[in-house]
């Protein structure tokens, strides 16, 4: 190894504490970070400094080991709570033309929505599934790591200035139905319909550390393997194709793709454009 | 560190950011880019949430580089000229790969440009270069000072003749020292940097 490669390979200060930080927080707690993607984690964690008040990684790793709630605010600012209804409709506009007439046929269906967030996405593709005239027969698992989002999901309260968008976006994927249908706004807030929940179950599930708990015929992972390195999402992606049954769906988000995955091979494309994937009858 | 330094020797990647006039200003700073330049460029330009988004296509058949929109966790290609997509943020993770991410937008924009100038800073070091156009908020600011103190090469578009000059303006009030130039200045060395002949 020459100097130049040398001196490049060399880590930062900050690199090195936040390696230990990952460490301490998987031995203490049990959340793996250590295979998330470096670059974005080390902003959020940056933000983190500034926030909780600490001068260095290390400080915030001493606080965290000694202050289980300190713990809970730092895996808010980690973990990007942010959703979105019918984010992109075109991909749930996929979805119900061309996967639905497919999920029909099945005589009961589950589904799997994982990094599931705050619930907009499980609460969206439940709407979906209504209107179909799917829901009845449709259990759907939303999983996170985030307790505290899982709460928020749990209880289906949004605040009523984001039903614009939500509303827009319901439109453009290519509804029947009006998303006020499915709400009751009061004191600035939009409290979802009860029935919908009836078919959603929320559980801790962690894509880092957790295994297949279900067999599937529909998985929804969106916006959450770009948090990963490779290896890991290699891991998530083992899952997924574990849990779903042979011919079975996988979405990902708008950005994310098979292609650099250890796992593509298992599966075709269905739907180039919004990141539908079909698992190969014989993966 | 003699491999580094003012003048552009060594040059790895190039990270370029716009706002408002950003199209025009890219128009002729991309373009500018020479063949012979064996790194790869990275660019955020600041738009209306949308997609697909044309850049791709606004932007190939000008550039000698190739042009595409980022993917997550792709290989950088040298010779590439990579545009964040809408409404996700673009950053040089180790290896060196690409990486996005749906963080919440900094300083109202997502993509944004200190996320991609400060990550790129991290990574490639004094092998880096920033170069910061027309816009009309402080997005970019921090992330081109980032590049500087990795001991990058720095550059904005010269305020007084910039289509819109609070960009420019706000990376020199917080590090007086990057080099400012002239819309068409900053391509002739932009051009011969990539070159092999920096002036
Ligand atoms: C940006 S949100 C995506 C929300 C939603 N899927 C969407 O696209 O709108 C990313 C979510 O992934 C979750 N997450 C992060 N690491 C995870 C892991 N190891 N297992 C499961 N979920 C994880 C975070 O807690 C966060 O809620």
């Amino acid at each position: 190894m020459d100097a130049e490669v040398a001196r490049r390979e060399r880590p930062s200060e900050f690199d090195i504490e936040l390696q230990l930080l990952l460490d301490a927080i998987f031995l203490k707690y049990h959340y793996d970070f250590r295979g998330y993607a470096r670059a974005s984690l080390k902003r959020r964690v940056t933000v983190a400094l500034t926030r909780l008040g600490c001068a260095t990684v290390s400080q915030l790793q001493d606080r965290v080991l000694r202050d289980a709630a300190l713990f809970q605010s730092l895996l808010d600012l980690v973990t990007v709570p942010v959703s979105e209804m019918f984010r992109d409709p075109a991909y749930f506009r996929a979805i119900r033309t061309d996967l639905v007439p497919v999920l029909r046929t099945y005589p009961s269906l589950k589904v799997w929505v994982a990094g599931c967030s705050t619930g907009e996405e499980a609460y969206s593709l439940a709407i979906l599934l209504r209107e179909e005239g799917l829901l009845d027969r449709a259990l759907i698992y939303a999983t996170d790591i985030n307790l505290a989002s899982l709460a928020r999901a749990e209880a289906g309260v949004y605040e009523v200035d984001r039903l614009t968008t939500f509303t827009d976006n319901h439109r453009q994927s290519g509804a029947p139905t009006s998303l006020s249908d499915y709400y009751t706004a009061a004191y600035g807030r939009a409290v979802f319909d009860r029935s919908l929940r009836a078919n959603i179950v929320f559980s801790d599930h962690s894509l880092a550390t957790d295994s297949v708990f279900a067999e599937v015929q529909l998985v929804s992972c969106r916006n959450v393997l770009i948090y990963f390195t490779s290896p890991l999402q290699n891991r998530a992606l083992g899952l997924f194709r574990e849990a779903l049954v042979p011919g079975g769906f996988l979405g990902l988000g708008a950005k994310e793709t098979l292609r650099f995955s250890a796992h593509g091979d298992a599966f075709s494309e269905r739907h180039r454009t919004e990141r539908l994937y079909q698992k190969r009858m014989t993966a | 560190m003699s491999r580094s330094g003012s003048h552009g020797a060594g040059v790895e990647a190039i990270v370029v950011g716009a706002s408002a006039g950003g199209i025009d200003a890219m128009s002729i700073v991309l373009p500018a880019i020479s063949e012979a330049f064996a790194g790869a460029v990275f660019a955020v330009l600041h738009l209306p949430r949308e997609r697909p988004s044309l850049l791709v296509e606004i932007f190939a058949p000008k550039c000698r580089l190739a042009v595409r929109e980022a993917e997550d966790k792709e290989p950088i290609d040298a010779r590439t000229i990579y545009f964040a997509p809408p409404d996700y943020h673009m950053l040089v993770d180790r290896g060196p790969a690409l990486a996005l991410s749906a963080d919440p937008p900094v300083h109202f924009s997502r993509p944004s440009i200190d996320v991609l100038f400060e990550s790129a800073a991290d990574v490639y070091g004094p092998r880096l270069m920033g170069v910061l156009l027309t816009g009309a908020n402080e997005d970019g600011a921090a992330g081109l000072e980032a590049v500087h103190r990795a001991g990058g090469v720095t550059c904005v578009e010269d305020p007084a003749t910039a289509a819109v000059p609070f960009m420019a303006a706000a990376a020199l009030r917080r590090w007086p020292g990057h080099r400012v130039l002239s819309l068409p200045a900053l391509a002739d060395w932009l051009s011969a940097v990539t070159a092999g002949n920096p002036a």
